[in-house]
């Protein structure tokens, strides 16, 4: 499997990353070649194999009481944040 | 004996014996890590302050007999842990300056052991890399040769272990994480069972396939500490609700009668005949303790590789897009839209390898190519998981090489990300089927230590750790330090 460097833009766009100019350059190999590690499955008969679901056998999600089990701790988690006003987090206008 | 090379236990006695205190031997690591840290690039915070009130508390409690079998003892975090109230990175530039608001479920339950804080250790970035080279705080060295990687992502909890600046550190495996840089710095490691240790307050890579550990000189250190970690937590959704033995007493199980499964998928091409050597050596040392040495084959182990960089990747992709520059983490300058907004702080916050691998995750899980990926590797990972119950069938334990060579240098693989992935190519397989493994040292080869692995059955954490504590009551190679940090 063999990527061109418009593959790896449109993937960058769907991953929301912005590339450089030498990421763009280098990207598209790198990552062919990773496929092409990745092409050895195809070789590998799979027809009535089921997915795997979990690593252990058996082991069902968990469900809790619909209660509230934690106290609000904005002001905290708000100190990691790049920008905020009265709370909130600040991001450019998106509605013009 | 000095302090440093001292195992827990003995540190334990020495502290109830009051021997030396808890701020002595906590000034003792510090001053060892205040030596070598700027060499090795091992921790990247290192937390002196809250060290020395740790160990205060601890002599407290040791003063009115109310310590612990670890009350006092120093260990190192790896920085994927969230620590409350301390920088918190994942070695990325992305979490600089980061401070976690909670304390991750694995350090609250060794603080609330007693153990003492050292600090924080360096990784490769978000856990991606077998060199610890991806840091963004540059690359860890090897304590036995400066010019080699130390192997990761645990890089430089191995590091921070082998050269004795901390007697224990924690560490998390995907792929190989804890066992890969355990085998390069001749130390051991161990990988428990997917569930066993709550992931609460790790920061995630790929969700199917992490978990929690420990890194040790030896596995009677690992079992001390692997004890508190282990455990039922309701805020992992992934934490299995099982009594935890006592892994300590349990190191005592004879080996004789014990059926070992020599895999031979793990001694194909692609091993390094001198480190194939060390291992095969191991096997007849196993053979003269009373073990069963039994040939078997786990057919689609090969394709452990190839699986694990369609899974990982894919999982990856979904949760590093909690990176966005809104609610934490690294913002790019002036951005001109939301969108510009989120491409510039993710383009500019990750490194190479961590933008590599959301790329593949969300190549393999974009429209169209669902079924021949991810589908597929998820089918393909069933097919490696019935191959090692078969195995377990017939044997308790599976041995094989932890590496295919010893460490490398710095610098030689990370021009070619396959060659690099290749380093797991024996490790991936218990993670992909969430089995519990090992890595302890088995000897040397041109003065750089050789890894055993071992691999047991889902929750055989006890019976793993007696095998290798069987094996490093017979030989010496995980009291060996390297001789600048004897």
């Amino acid at each position: 499997m063999s990527l061109t460097r418009k593959d790896v833009e449109g993937i960058a766009h769907l991953a929301r990353l912005q590339m450089t100019e030498a990421e763009l350059a280098a990207y598209p190999e790198s990552l062919s070649k990773i496929l092409t590690l990745v092409d050895q499955l195809n070789a590998v008969p799979t027809g009535v194999i089921e997915p795997m679901a979990h690593p252990l056998e058996g082991e069902i999600q968990r469900l809790r009481p619909d209660g509230v089990t934690e106290t609000d701790a904005h002001r905290k988690y708000q100190a990691n944040a790049p920008q905020v006003a009265s709370g909130l987090y600040v991001v450019p206008r998106v509605i013009e | 004996m000095t302090l440093h090379t001292r195992s827990l236990a003995a540190l334990a006695l020495g502290l109830t014996a009051r021997e030396f205190s808890s701020v002595e031997l906590t000034q003792h690591f510090l001053d060892r890590i205040a030596a070598s840290n700027g060499a090795l690039n091992a921790f990247l915070t290192v937390t002196a302050e809250r060290a020395l009130s740790d160990a205060k508390r601890a002599d407290a409690l040791l003063a009115k007999n109310q310590g612990g079998a670890l009350t006092g003892i120093p260990i190192a975090h790896k920085d994927i842990f969230c620590t409350d109230g301390i920088q918190t990175t994942c070695a990325s530039k992305m979490l600089k300056g980061f401070v976690a608001p909670y304390d991750a479920a694995v350090v609250e339950r060794l603080t609330a052991a007693g153990t003492v804080l050292l600090g924080k250790t360096n990784m490769d970035e978000f856990a991606m890399g077998s060199s610890n080279e991806t840091s963004h705080f540059g690359p860890v060295k090897n304590p036995w040769d400066l010019a080699k990687v130390p192997g990761g992502s645990s890089g430089g909890s191995a590091a921070v272990v082998a050269a004795r600046l901390a007697p224990a550190a924690t560490g998390t495996d995907t792929g190989g994480s804890i066992r890969q840089p355990a085998a390069l710095t001749g130390i051991s490691g161990i990988k428990p069972t997917y569930g066993r240790v709550s992931r609460y307050g790790m920061i995630a890579f790929a969700s199917s396939l992490d978990q929690a550990g420990i890194m040790a000189a030896s596995a009677e250190d690992c079992a001390a500490l692997l004890a508190p970690m282990a455990g039922f937590d309701a805020r992992d959704s992934t934490s299995v609700e099982r009594a935890v033995p006592d892994y300590v007493a349990g190191l005592q199980q004879s080996l004789k009668g014990l059926k070992i499964g020599i895999l031979k998928e793990f001694f194909a091409e692609g091993l390094e005949a001198h480190t194939g050597a060390r291992v095969q050596a191991a096997i007849e040392e196993y053979r003269r303790l009373g073990a069963e040495i039994v040939e078997v084959s786990c057919p689609n182990l090969p394709l452990s590789v190839p699986t694990y960089y369609v899974v990982a990747p894919a999982e990856a992709s979904s949760n590093l897009s909690r990176f966005d520059g809104v609610r934490f983490g690294y913002r790019c300058e002036n951005p001109r839209d939301l969108l510009d907004l989120y491409k510039r702080s993710r383009g500019e916050g990750f490194g190479s390898e961590v933008k590599r691998r959301i790329m593949t995750g969300t190549y393999v899980l974009s429209a169209g190519y669902y079924d021949a990926y991810y589908l597929k590797a998820q089918k393909v990972r069933s097919l490696i998981t019935d191959d090692f119950k078969r195995a377990f069938s017939q044997v308790d334990v599976l041995l094989g090489p932890t590496a295919p060579g010893p460490a490398f240098a710095i610098g030689d693989k990370v021009d070619d990300p396959v060659t690099m992935y290749l380093n797991d190519i024996y490790t991936i397989g218990a993670n992909l089927a969430g089995l519990p493994a090992m890595s302890i040292p088995c000897g040397f080869v041109n003065e750089l230590p050789v890894g055993l692995q071992l691999i047991g059955p889902h929750f055989s954490e006890s019976q793993l750790l007696a095998v290798a504590h069987g094996y490093q009551q017979v030989t010496d190679f995980h009291s060996r330090v390297p001789a600048a940090y004897a």
